[in-house]
């Protein structure tokens, strides 16, 4: 186990390494840095001006050069200033990624939690009107685009029945947990439904095709009952590849929504690290997008473990 | 008793507290404004922003400005030096070039939020900070201009500039507060991560407006809370809220479900987002669209063999029936620009070449220029190349996509095969523009402040190349001597109307030559609450909230109905 482990850190380490300098060329590739950004939105800044800032932020360096410098801070535990922020990286991303947890954590374990046993249910009577009725939520969930369902639950619930803030995190001068969870009522839902409904095919299709194995056929006539043969023999064995895609999207606990961020003005990761790809914020860019990798890498660890509880045949080597 | 503490205590947890009359007069003395942009600091020499620009006007007073009447005021001073007036006289420098020499007067009064007065040394801390090429600031003209600042006495000084210039009235640094920001500026190259405007943001003596910065959550809002000494008038609003709702759909989901009491204008909904909504809404708003600087517009690339004949320009601009465009997606909200300067700018010129849709005229110029029409619709070459360009523009904005497919509609008619290209903002600002790649048109928008010259965008020292790292925003290429040297004169021609004939004969090259094919000057959409006055859009860069303080409810009452 120890060994595992120690090679998964390892593997992982340098996952992050080979990240970090894709991820820094990605940016670095992308046509015009910040500069030349400023320069096309105000008139008034000089050539001189241009190459005097771009000195001062090290962007007249080679982009190699540029990130050997990172490295060699990071590797120190200076990750350097958000250019767009004027702050230390980690105090602009501590408060966006505790949101952001908050959040995507809670409507994670709902989708979760209700995705399953929907799944399952589905599956007890496969091409039922239940079935169908599940798979038609399904699809339609995965069909609607994020901005759109956010929209129509801000316009339904916040701008007609008034019942819930049509987007923000806080009644500013409250801030109470009460006002926050009323705040995010409108974001869960949304992030909600669109996750349930893909973890739910998920849980459906897997646990149908664990339902025609031959053990399933051994249990029943052993006389096991049907809610048992479901529950104690096909769902632990049809969860084993529900669990690789649930630590797959395990990251995005860390890395936010975009759009459901924006259209709701909630202050997560994901605004967060969209603004700062398109600000060429390197900085901060790559912290974000490195400690979503690390997330990932971290849950698909947490889901090899996984397997071994799910299935006693499956050894770590 | 014990079920009574219970009960408290639940709401308590919850965060329930009693409604008390109290709270409920402070919450009618407070207003929510919603822009869509989050300031990325709120030091006012570091970056320029909007947003940033739209939240200091209401914490932090420039010494002058310009006001809704486009008239350069004092906010800061005492009265506006002029050479007329005596306060500003050219003079012979060390060396024998001529300068200027100004003499500004702090009103009496001011102060910092700390109490602390507002003195020339803050006035000279402000000139170091811009001066130093480390410090940060991007735009460093004003200061190096500025060759010394002389103090008479702590409201009193003596401006010295190295040059003879017209805007001399608007190269006078801000006063920065020394007492507070001194340490930070220790190590200049360091100044823009020690500022105390992002350190400790709510420490009062960082301002000098109506209102200080009480809280900023980054990427959610900045909360402001009056100043206690503050020395102007009194302001309504005991609180103001300014949210950030990156979205403009969803920042009218939020004014309608009450989230924001106040879309603001200059950073809010867009015109036809606005006459939407005052479609629907009927008496719930004041609606007012203030057209002004923001100047809508195609460059043409003057380095394409095509667009170089200046014919061909100006078929584009005869076969574009601008007017209609601007009735059917504006409803006349955003006029029509003849050149680049603004209507309502001091020297717009009306006697200059304009292009009245004539598709005619437009066929007739190229047919002159070698363009014949072919039998298939599309118009050819001698050698039988098609008249073929391509327009590009940003891709995050609806408004400038729906204009783009409406001209490729109009140049159709005429013959001409224009193909839209579209970007995401970074790449067409970062590269494609700045760069000159652009191979046809760029569609895009300049803003300006009243009055003041072109010289980034037309003269020809200002054609971004390699050699000048790129810089300079002349992005068609543009090269003519006459206005190369109307705007030196411009720049340095202090009488009035003198400035007045050159900018006429500016303004008619630019018709002319047509380097740019102008389009329409943007309107901003301001979406008020019947309930709130005072509000007095400017239309240029000055925004509305520098007069925050005459901003006021109609009475408690309405705003609580």
């Amino acid at each position: 186990m120890t060994a595992f482990l120690v090679r998964r850190a390892i593997q992982a380490a340098v996952v992050l390494l080979v990240m970090s300098f894709v991820i820094y060329g990605l940016i670095g590739l992308m046509p015009g840095d910040p500069i030349d950004i400023m320069i096309a939105s105000d008139p008034k800044l000089t050539p001189a001006d241009a190459a005097r800032l771009k000195a001062l932020y090290g962007l007249d360096l080679p982009i190699w050069e540029r990130y050997v410098n990172w490295l060699s801070s990071a590797v120190g535990g200076d990750f350097g200033y958000s250019r767009t922020h004027n702050r230390p990286v980690l105090e602009i991303m501590g408060p966006h990624l505790l949101r952001t947890l908050i959040l995507m954590g809670i409507s994670f374990a709902l989708s979760v939690a209700i995705a399953i046993p929907l799944g399952v249910w589905a599956a007890a009577r496969p091409y039922s009107f239940r079935d169908y009725s599940v798979n038609l939520f399904s699809f339609a969930g995965r069909s609607v685009p994020p901005f759109w369902l956010a929209l129509l639950l801000i316009f339904v619930f916040a701008v007609w029945l008034g019942w819930f803030p049509a987007g923000g995190m806080e009644t500013v001068g409250d801030g109470s947990l009460a006002d926050r969870g009323w705040y995010m009522v409108l974001p869960i839902v949304t992030l909600t439904l669109l996750n349930i409904s893909g973890f739910t095919r998920y849980v459906r299709a897997e646990t149908i095709t664990t339902m025609r194995q031959d053990y399933i056929r051994t249990a029943r006539a052993k006389g096991v009952s049907s809610r048992g043969v479901l529950t104690r023999h096909a769902l632990r064995n049809a969860l084993i590849p529900v669990v690789t895609i649930i630590a797959l999207d395990f990251g995005t606990v860390f890395s936010g929504a975009l759009i459901t961020e924006t259209v709701f003005a909630y202050p997560g990761m994901g605004k967060l690290i969209f603004d700062a790809v398109m600000t060429n914020d390197y900085n901060l860019a790559l912290i974000g997008l490195l400690f979503a990798t690390l997330v990932t890498l971290v849950a698909n660890l947490g889901a090899d473990l996984a397997y071994v509880g799910l299935d006693p045949r499956i050894k770590l080597q | 008793m014990t079920l009574r503490l219970t009960l408290v205590s639940i709401a308590l947890f919850l965060g329930l507290a009693p409604v008390t009359d109290q709270a409920a007069a402070d919450s009618h003395r407070s207003l929510t404004i919603g822009i869509t942009q989050f300031p990325a600091t709120m030091n006012p020499m570091i970056e320029s922003m909007l947003a940033k620009s739209y939240i200091l006007a209401m914490v932090f007073r420039p010494v002058v400005t310009y006001d809704q009447r486009w008239k350069l005021v004092c906010m800061l001073c005492v009265r506006l030096p002029s050479v007329k007036n005596g306060d500003a006289e050219v003079v012979e420098l060390p060396g024998g070039k001529k300068g200027m020499r100004i003499t500004w007067q702090i009103r009496e009064g001011v102060r910092w939020g700390d109490g602390a007065p507002v003195t020339v040394k803050d006035v000279q801390f402000a000139w170091k900070i811009g001066r130093h090429p480390k410090s940060g600031v991007a735009n460093r003209e004003p200061y190096v201009r500025t060759v010394a600042i002389e103090r008479v006495d702590d409201r009193t000084f003596v401006q010295v500039i190295d040059k003879v210039r017209f805007d001399y009235q608007l190269l006078v640094p801000d006063p920065m507060p020394a007492h507070m920001e001194e340490k930070a500026f220790r190590e200049p190259a360091e100044y823009k991560h020690r500022t105390l405007y992002d350190r400790d943001f709510a420490h009062p003596g960082l301002y000098n407006g109506p209102y200080r910065v009480a809280n900023i959550v980054s990427g959610s809002h900045v909360e402001l809370v009056r100043n206690q000494n503050w020395w102007g008038r009194e302001p309504y609003f005991n609180r103001i809220i300014v949210r950030a709702i990156g979205n403009s759909a969803a920042l009218e989901a939020n004014l309608q479900a009450g989230g924001i009491d106040y879309a603001a204008g200059e950073l809010g909904l867009t015109p036809r987002q606005a006459l939407g909504l005052k479609a629907r809404t009927r008496d719930k708003y004041t609606f007012i669209f203030k057209a002004g600087l923001i100047y809508e517009h195609a460059d043409f690339n003057l380095d394409n063999p095509i667009l170089k004949d200046r014919r061909v320009r100006r078929a584009m601009a005869y076969g574009l029936d601008r007017k209609q465009m601007s009735q059917a997606l504006f409803r006349n909200l955003q006029p029509v620009a003849d050149t680049a300067v603004s209507p309502l700018d001091p020297y717009a010129e009306k006697d200059v070449r304009r292009y009245p849709y004539d598709p005619r005229k437009a066929a007739a110029l190229l047919d002159a220029a070698g363009w014949k029409l072919g039998d298939d619709g599309w118009r050819r070459d001698a050698k039988g190349n098609r008249l073929t360009l391509s327009l590009m523009t940003t891709a995050d904005n609806r408004t400038r996509s729906l204009v783009s497919e409406i001209m490729q509609a109009y140049w159709r008619r005429i013959g001409i095969d224009v193909r839209l290209k579209l970007q995401p903002p970074r790449i067409f600002f970062g590269r494609t523009v700045t760069r000159r790649i652009y191979p046809g048109l760029a569609m895009y928008a300049w803003i300006s402040a009243p009055g003041s010259t072109p010289r980034s965008s037309l003269h020809s020292s200002m054609v971004p190349n390699p050699a000048n790292g790129w810089g300079g925003q002349n992005y068609p290429g543009f090269r003519n001597k006459e206005v190369d040297g109307l705007i030196e004169s411009i720049e340095t021609e202090l009488i009035p109307a003198k400035r007045r004939v050159l900018w006429k004969r500016l303004q008619q090259i630019y018709a002319d030559e047509l380097p740019v094919l102008p389009l329409y000057f943007r309107a901003n959409a301001y979406v008020i609450p019947r309930w709130l006055k005072g509000i007095r859009p400017t239309g240029h860069l000055a925004p509305s909230t520098l007069w925050i303080e005459e901003w006021h409810a109609v009475d408690d009452q309405a705003k609580a109905n």
